[in-house]
């Protein structure tokens, strides 16, 4: 099978499920941003994406695409250790072209990912998982309302998902035209285009998630006026 | 006015791919900076073999930036720095400065175990090339150079893939040691013209599949090689080879 065998295979795969989960906090992003103008409407959105079949559903093919994106990471990552070769360059001079970003997407990708397991816990644990297994705690599974002041009340959890935000700032920066470049779609002319429409278009994207984070840690969002 | 300048030459001694290798240092004194790099070199050994010791081996066959065989790491970059990229042949010793140390390494990547000191095995390369860089063709006549129509801009575009002079110096530059861009502008020299289009998708299937048997990495387009590539090929390449095998592939 070409996408598992060969290398640029590999790189779609990659592409493919990255260009996925990027959709995904779109779709997340615009949910998060209504909790900044509306408790009530926020948590009708959280009654919709319960313990419901289809939320469940979805977020297994979230987990599925989130699972193949990393295990191919690690993949990839170990065969290109292996391509470069024991011998190691006594002085490296890295180009003004080459981005930061591009030569450390696996560190970041593990910061993402240690990210992930704490949003998890925060959030998903308190709500679809509690509501599955029918355990209770502080506040009610669909008070997402409730769970997004109780976590960002904590300075702690502030300052960890600002980084976590940063960080999936930087590994889009890259991964953004990366993922087109990889199918293709790219080009002299296109090259330039991508690259900027990719910065717009994850800076706003990352602007929203950060905008709901410190309006709950500061208490200055309008719904909660 | 050339002037001179004296320095620091550090260079990587190697015997054969086993051996893990060491640097071997060596004062130079009053060189013109008009002195080409490799010239800079010659008089090393020329001091070298007068000493009594094993002079330094690099690889150098036209010295004039159009064979590829020149294969130097200097000072972190592949070929060394100059303005608009230029083969380590064309390198010359104004760009460094008076009583610097100058870094000398050969190109690193498991594809291309080093044979001695700073010469490396590039013969990858042309294994990747008779996997599937040309077009099979009757021989015979030529035809007449009107019979078949080439859009001026396809012809450039071609003629710029194909100075690519396989060098290596991008898989050098990679820290996935990936091919990608010699591979892509061998593809695309052909896959741009008429006469190479009907083998297009075979030729991207059967490059890429030697490449990867031949233990080179997966490109994650970190551009590095474009920045040192001495004929200035770009990743806009790479995109046509992704867009012909990923056809390629759905295709079968
Ligand atoms: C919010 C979640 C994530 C998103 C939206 C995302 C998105 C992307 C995108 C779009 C690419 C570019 C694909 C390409 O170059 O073709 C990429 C590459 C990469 N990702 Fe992620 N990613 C996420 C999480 C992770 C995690 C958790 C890891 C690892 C633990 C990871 C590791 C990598 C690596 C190593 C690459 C570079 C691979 C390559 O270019 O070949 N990512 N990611
Ligand atoms: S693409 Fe550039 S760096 Fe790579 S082999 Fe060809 S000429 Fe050398
Ligand atoms: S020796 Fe021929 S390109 Fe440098």
């Amino acid at each position: 099978m070409w996408l598992t065998k060969s290398s640029i295979g590999k790189k779609v795969v990659m592409s493919v499920t990255g260009i996925a989960l990027i959709l995904f906090l779109t779709f997340h992003a615009a949910m998060n941003v209504v909790a900044l103008f509306s408790g009530d409407a926020y948590n009708e959105i959280c009654e919709l994406l319960g313990a419901n079949w289809y939320a469940i559903v979805a977020t297994m093919g979230l987990a599925a695409l989130a699972v193949i994106h990393i295990v191919f990471a690690f993949l990839l990552t170990f065969e290109n250790r292996k391509a470069r070769g024991q011998s190691k360059y006594a002085v490296t001079a890295r180009p003004e072209k080459v981005e930061w970003a591009s030569q450390n997407m696996l560190v970041l990708g593990i910061i993402i990912f240690l990210g992930l397991l704490l949003h998890l816990f925060n959030f998903w644990y308190n709500m679809m998982f509690a509501e599955i297994v029918g355990t209770m705690g502080a506040y009610s599974p669909s008070d997402g309302f409730a769970w997004i002041q109780e976590t960002f009340s904590n300075p702690v959890f502030v300052v960890l998902y600002v980084i976590w935000i940063v960080a999936i700032w930087f590994h889009l920066s890259h991964g953004f035209w990366s993922a087109i470049q990889t199918l293709g779609w790219s080009g002299k002319t296109w090259f330039c285009r991508w690259k900027i429409i990719g910065l717009v278009y994850v800076t706003l994207l990352m602007a929203a998630f950060l905008i709901v984070v410190l309006a709950f840690a500061f208490k200055c969002a309008p719904s909660l006026c | 006015m050339a002037k001179n300048i004296s320095f620091t030459i550090r260079y990587w001694k190697q015997n054969g791919p086993k051996d893990a290798g060491h640097f071997e240092e060596r004062v130079m004194k009053d060189i013109p900076d008009d002195t080409s790099f490799l010239e800079m070199l010659d008089i090393l050994n020329e001091q070298l073999i007068n000493d009594g010791k094993e002079p330094f081996t690099f690889d150098h066959d036209c010295r004039e930036g159009i064979c590829g065989m020149c294969s130097l790491y200097i000072n972190g970059t592949p070929h060394g720095k100059t303005e608009r990229g230029a083969t380590t042949c064309q390198l010359y010793m104004r760009r460094f400065k008076d009583g610097e140390t100058i870094t000398v390494e050969p190109w690193r990547s498991a594809a291309f175990p080093v044979i001695k000191d700073c010469m490396v095995d590039r013969s990858a390369f042309d294994k990747i090339q008779a996997a599937g860089g040309y077009t099979t063709i009757r021989t015979g006549q030529a035809q007449d150079a009107n019979a078949i129509l080439i859009p001026k801009e396809d012809a450039d575009e071609a003629m710029d893939c194909a100075t690519c002079i396989g060098c290596g110096a991008c898989v050098a530059a990679c820290k996935n040691g990936s091919a990608m861009l010699f591979v892509s502008s061998k593809v695309s020299q052909l896959a741009l013209l008429p006469q190479g289009k009907p083998e297009a998708a075979k030729r991207a299937k059967a490059m890429v599949a030697k490449m990867d048997e031949l233990g080179f990495g997966n490109c994650t387009n970190t551009r590095a090689c474009e920045a040192v590539c001495p004929k200035n090929e770009t990743i806009a390449n790479i995109a046509r080879l992704n867009r012909h095998f990923i056809k390629a592939k759905l295709a079968d």
